[in-house]
């Protein structure tokens, strides 16, 4: 078990890797040296190599030939990488800020998005799931699916748009910009818990429908016990794997913060850090970023695995 | 449970019909799909005939005595700041969706399916180097990957004169978003053949057809393809629905197709004239998308349910 575990948390490096490789590959090798960025439109072939110069932009891209095997590593991608393991993530080309402080400072706000919008969705998703699963094949069950593919259907767009309009424009009841008080959350955690909740509890739903067709919920029915509690007690507990993968895999979007939702309420988080890095072409914010939410992802996915052997004793890791 | 087919030897595909043909809803959702690909078709008409007679197309002739018209008798869903035509927007549209949902298949379907079927029949480093490539591309966050590929695509148009060849013909803001949702999406696909490759390796069939010295690229593409085929319809009609809705959010990021009237572009559109009052825009493109993300959504299920009842599809977080 130990060994699985430090087995899996090594192989986070190699994925981490890859996804900086990826991104470095996207940004960098195809999209072009950052100086011309920086310098701006008019900026002399001097004043551009010069950056170029500064910020090592002019070294070869993976491995260092030159004056071999002194400085086979003197190129930019082993650089970036030895960077950010380091924990120097670099700065904003926009801003001049250092990376990791902009990090810093959008944590919070993603987070007082992120975690009411979680656990709203949660529990919800599981109860509405539960009672779906409890009146099945009624029109309570079907109206509840159709209800979800329903809420799934209209783009998150759409919802933000309308609820800014009506219930903020119009009817002045809520704030819809900015991030200065609990009442300028109310909005988008409302709108994200209602585009969310329908995938979620469908998904649930089904995973619990399965469960109820197995030989030991029959027994149990048999043996006289309750339906309350055959749903409690036996279905909810053998549902717990597929509803703890889908929990524990969305953890590491409580950090990344959601892209929509903080970029159209003004919310300072992560998420909008993202979307302006991206259209900005912000390098070292859009490497940090990416880098930190895949090492998250990874993690995460191996934090599933450890947490199947909690949920179901049956399951043993080599 | 339902009653066993007439005759035993029916194929799946024959079996999962008849089961989907009980289903009231399934037929209603297949009855919106095939109005909307009749719809789809008018529309390709009508884009079609226009370009090879290097024309504008009529829902692109704008006419500004009659911009911004609430509904009315001639125009159904009113005109848009142009004084276009909303509904005929809404019509191009729908091409735009099927577009869309066509050339990303045409990255998805080869690119998964082989890379899983490679993985899963040949196990080994082959598994080991594919399970790790769809990791990486897995774990970078979906909306940054199909941002930063749309743009290298874009930035490819304008340099390469073959691919402005390929645009002449597809809009390039088109190309690139389907590139970039292309190259994202086949990892599902992917994981899924490959784990059925993984179970259908060790039986009987594939066991005997190996023993008589059939290659690994027969038995892979003629004997297990057929057995695992479906599931490519499955996470097509699944995942028709994600294309859609994601194409709205690239549209807002400003990667979107810029040139043509997509769903996606006319809502970000509609949302600068929602203050004056001008809902018609949003409530049309919403309408429908909405009625054919529903009807994707509810007919891929019933199908899945159909043709493999035991299949889980996670729900996937787009944005």
């Amino acid at each position: 078990m130990l060994a699985y575990i430090l087995r899996r948390i090594l192989s986070v490096a190699p994925i981490a890797l890859g996804v900086l490789l990826v991104t470095f590959l996207l940004f960098r090798v195809i999209g072009g040296n950052p100086a011309y960025r920086i310098a701006g439109k008019n900026a002399t072939p001097a004043k551009i190599a010069q950056i170029s110069h500064d910020r090592g932009y002019d070294q070869p891209y993976f491995l260092n030939f030159q004056d071999f095997p002194n400085q086979l590593f003197r190129a930019q991608f082993p650089r970036l990488a030895r960077n950010i393991l380091r924990g120097d993530f670099g700065e904003s080309l926009t801003s001049k800020m250092r990376v990791s402080q902009l990090l810093r400072d959008g944590v919070w706000p993603s987070l007082c998005v992120t975690t009411p919008l979680f656990f709203i969705e949660l529990i919800l998703a599981v109860a509405l799931a539960l009672l779906a699963a409890y009146f099945r094949e009624t029109w309570l069950d079907r109206s509840l699916v159709v209800l979800a593919v329903m809420a799934m259907s209209i783009s998150t767009l759409v919802y933000i748009m309308v609820a800014q309009y009506w219930l903020a424009s119009e009817w002045r009841l809520l704030p819809v910009w900015g991030f200065e008080g609990p009442q300028y959350l109310v909005l988008p955690v409302l709108i994200g818990t209602v585009a969310g909740t329908g995938g979620t509890l469908r998904f649930y739903r089904t995973v619990m429908l399965d469960e109820m067709y197995q030989d030991y919920v029959r027994t149990a029915r048999a043996k006289g016990v309750s339906p309350a509690r055959i749903l409690f007690s036996h279905v909810l507990r053998n549902a717990l794997i597929p509803i703890l993968t889908n929990v524990i895999v969305a953890l590491p979007f409580l950090y990344t913060g959601s892209l929509l939702l903080e970029s159209f309420f003004g919310i300072p988080g992560l998420g909008r850090l993202l979307v302006s890095a991206i259209s900005n072409g912000d390098e070292d914010v859009i490497f940090a970023e990416t880098f930190i939410g895949a090492v998250l992802f990874v993690l995460a996915n191996t934090l599933t695995d450890i947490a199947y052997t909690w949920a179901d004793p049956r399951i043993r890791l080599k | 449970m339902n009653a066993l087919p007439p005759h035993p030897a029916e194929g799946l595909w024959a079996i999962a019909w008849q089961q989907l043909r009980r289903k009231r809803l399934a037929m209603i959702c297949l009855a919106i799909l095939i109005v909307y690909a009749a719809i789809w078709f008018y529309a390709e008409g009508n884009f079609w005939s226009a370009k090879l007679r290097g024309i504008t197309p009529n829902y692109r002739i704008s006419n500004y005595a009659i911009r911004n018209q609430p509904p009315s008798a001639g125009h159904w869903l009113g005109t848009n700041y142009a004084g276009r035509d909303n509904l005929s927007q809404i019509v191009q549209g729908t091409r735009i969706a099927f577009e869309i949902a066509l050339l990303t298949s045409w990255i998805v379907i080869p690119l998964g399916f082989v890379l899983g079927a490679l993985a899963g029949y040949f196990g080994r480093k082959i598994d080991t180097s594919i399970v790790y490539l769809y990791s990486v591309i897995g774990s970078v966050p979906g909306i940054l990957l199909i941002t930063a590929i749309s743009y290298v695509v874009r930035g490819a148009v304008e340099r390469s004169p073959t691919m402005q060849t390929v645009t002449r013909y597809v809009d390039s803001g088109l190309l690139a978003v389907c590139i970039g949702m292309g190259f994202t999406g086949w990892v599902g696909l992917c994981r899924l053949i490959r784990a059925e490759y993984l179970k259908h390796r060790e039986r009987q069939y594939v066991l005997a057809a190996r023993a008589i010295g059939v290659s690994p690229a027969a038995i892979m593409f003629r004997h297990i393809a057929p057995n695992v085929g479906h599931l490519i319809i499955i996470n097509f009609s699944l995942s028709f629905p994600g294309l859609i809705l994601t194409e709205a959010v690239l549209s807002y990021l400003g990667v979107g197709i810029a040139n043509e009237p997509s769903w996606g572009a006319i809502i970000n559109d509609a949302k600068q004239r929602l203050w004056l009052g001008n809902w018609w825009e949003l409530a049309g493109a919403t309408a429908a998308m909405f009625f054919l993300v529903l009807a994707l959504n509810l007919f891929g299920d019933a199908l899945r349910d159909a043709l493999d009842p035991k299949l889980r599809t996670a729900e996937v977080k787009t944005a």
